[in-house]
């Protein structure tokens, strides 16, 4: 009898205890909540763009959209300057490629008045016409209305009134090099293109530029000259495997908080680079030898510098560019690319034969961080925990070319 | 003179199959579209001055260049080529 009476009184005295202990959990979660910046997904495909608007918790996720249906949409990023002005990169399929921009998140949309378009060509000079733009970078934090818009084939414009007018960055797009370094004939499967326009936090005038079959190429005074930075990056398809230029970055990126810190998906390998050093150290070299260090993109923590994520794919015989083994994992780094684990819980355990092209990947800035990707199949998984599981956001979409995590006002 | 344009194109022409255009040359009639529609000409031509790969302009259900002259009552179509899946 004492014992029941004792166990009684525990599970009375616990009764007591658990709401205060769930009322407490729930206080601490919802000014934790409070805190978290809100969060939405501009997914970009092959038939329109999605926008995903997340809850606080990251738990639901509501769908606006398609805009642009049916029509090729390569890159959306928000303006984090203000937080409201997008731009889109659109191209419908049998029309010439421009950009879209929208002072209202997206309930409505306005064409460039010029969008990107090369010079008319002089007599004996190659005449080139901008197919589409891949990439978009808003500019630096000190000039509000830049931003760089990287096309193909590998060029760079640049708007200096939010994307309403565009014009060429002649440093690049004349420069005497500019055949060299990236030859006309030389056509990835959509044309080859530059990508990845990365400014220095600390410098406006300090600017990155990455292009397939090219290599990745350093500015310091705002676009006007350029020097290939390509040092010890293998380009194993070239009769020269460690040329100065004319590799093949898939993705290049800047840590903001440490903005000396590059990293690089290539098509040979994974790389990480220390200003002012110049020499390029292959930290995929550090991956399980079964998975190689193939891969389109990489994402890089907002706030730790160590802290990476790649997307491992088959780069064996012809290149499949599928998760390895039909089994899709991230892999990810947190000593700089010293090691690496495998993080694929929630992720299907097999025949899932993924390709995240390299700017359909990404990550928020939320704590803990949310990791993104999305398929060319169009389907859209996320990870709340920064890859510890996942779980899928949306499937159906058409081809997803890109995923951006926009931290909205 | 009226032209028929193609409905990937009717984005700019407030969703019309058929609007008005002048010029003596398919050029300048693109030209005058393009004021009526801005924005309408470089989703047809490129900036090297060559009607896109997947755009055919047919005058009289001809084929035509940008030189082709062309006068009021002509009968225009500005067509979008089979592509794309």
């Amino acid at each position: 009898m004492a014992v029941m009476q004792r166990r009684a009184g525990q599970r009375k005295s616990a009764t007591r205890r658990r709401p205060t202990s769930r009322t407490g959990d729930r206080a601490s979660r919802a000014r934790r909540l409070a805190t978290q910046p809100r969060i939405a997904l501009l997914v970009a495909t092959r038939k329109g763009a999605f926008f995903y608007h997340a809850n606080a918790a990251r738990t639901r996720w509501r769908v606006d959209g398609p805009h642009f249906f049916g029509q090729i949409v390569n890159h959306v990023m928000l303006d984090p300057r203000d937080q409201r002005t997008l731009l889109a990169a659109v191209r419908p399929g049998q029309l010439g490629p421009t950009i879209y921009r929208s002072l209202d998140l997206g309930a409505t949309w306005h064409e460039a008045k010029q969008p990107p378009a090369f010079r008319k060509a002089r007599e004996g000079e190659l005449p080139l016409s901008v197919n589409y733009t891949f990439h978009l970078t808003p500019g630096h934090a000190s000039e509000p209305g830049v931003w760089y818009a990287a096309v193909s084939p590998p060029a760079l414009f640049r708007s200096s009134d939010g994307g309403v007018t565009w014009s060429g960055v002649d440093g690049w797009n004349e420069h005497p090099m500019r055949f060299k370094w990236c030859p006309p004939e030389d056509q990835t499967p959509d044309g080859s293109i530059l990508h990845s326009v990365l400014v220095d936090p600390r410098d406006p005038a300090h600017l990155y530029v990455g292009a397939s079959g090219g290599g990745s190429f350093e500015s310091t005074d705002r676009g006007e000259s350029w020097r290939p930075l390509n040092e010890a990056v293998e380009a194993n398809f070239n009769p020269d495997p460690y040329p100065e230029y004319g590799q093949d970055p898939h993705c290049m990126a800047l840590h903001p908080l440490r903005p000396d810190r590059l990293y690089q998906q290539n098509h040979c390998g994974i790389y990480r680079l220390d200003r002012p050093a110049t020499r390029w150290q292959r930290i995929g070299r550090n991956m399980p030898a079964e998975i190689g260090d193939i891969g389109f993109g990489i994402v890089l923590h907002p706030r730790d510098p160590d802290t990476a994520w790649v997307f491992p794919m088959d780069g064996t015989s012809v290149w499949p560019r599928t998760s390895i083994d039909g089994k899709p994992a991230l892999y990810c780094t947190r000593d700089a690319g010293a090691s690496w684990q495998r993080q694929d819980r929630g992720l299907p355990r097999e025949q899932a034969w993924y390709t995240v092209k390299r700017q359909a990947f990404c990550a928020d800035v939320a704590e803990p961080v949310g990791v993104y990707f999305g398929t060319t199949s169009g389907e859209l998984w996320m990870s709340p925990n920064e890859g510890r599981s996942f779980r899928q956001i949306a499937a159906h979409l058409p081809h997803v070319y890109s995923v951006v995590a926009a931290t909205l006002p | 003179m009226r032209v028929a344009v193609a409905s990937a194109l009717r984005s700019y022409t407030g969703n019309r199959e058929h609007v008005a255009a002048s010029g003596a040359t398919v050029d300048e009639l693109l030209r005058s579209l393009d004021e009526s529609f801005p924005g309408i000409r470089f989703r047809i031509v490129d900036e090297q001055e060559r009607i896109r790969v997947h755009i055919r302009i047919f005058v009289n259900r001809e084929l035509a260049d940008l030189k082709r002259r062309v006068s009021e009552n002509d009968d225009v179509q500005i067509l979008c080529a089979l592509s794309g899946g």
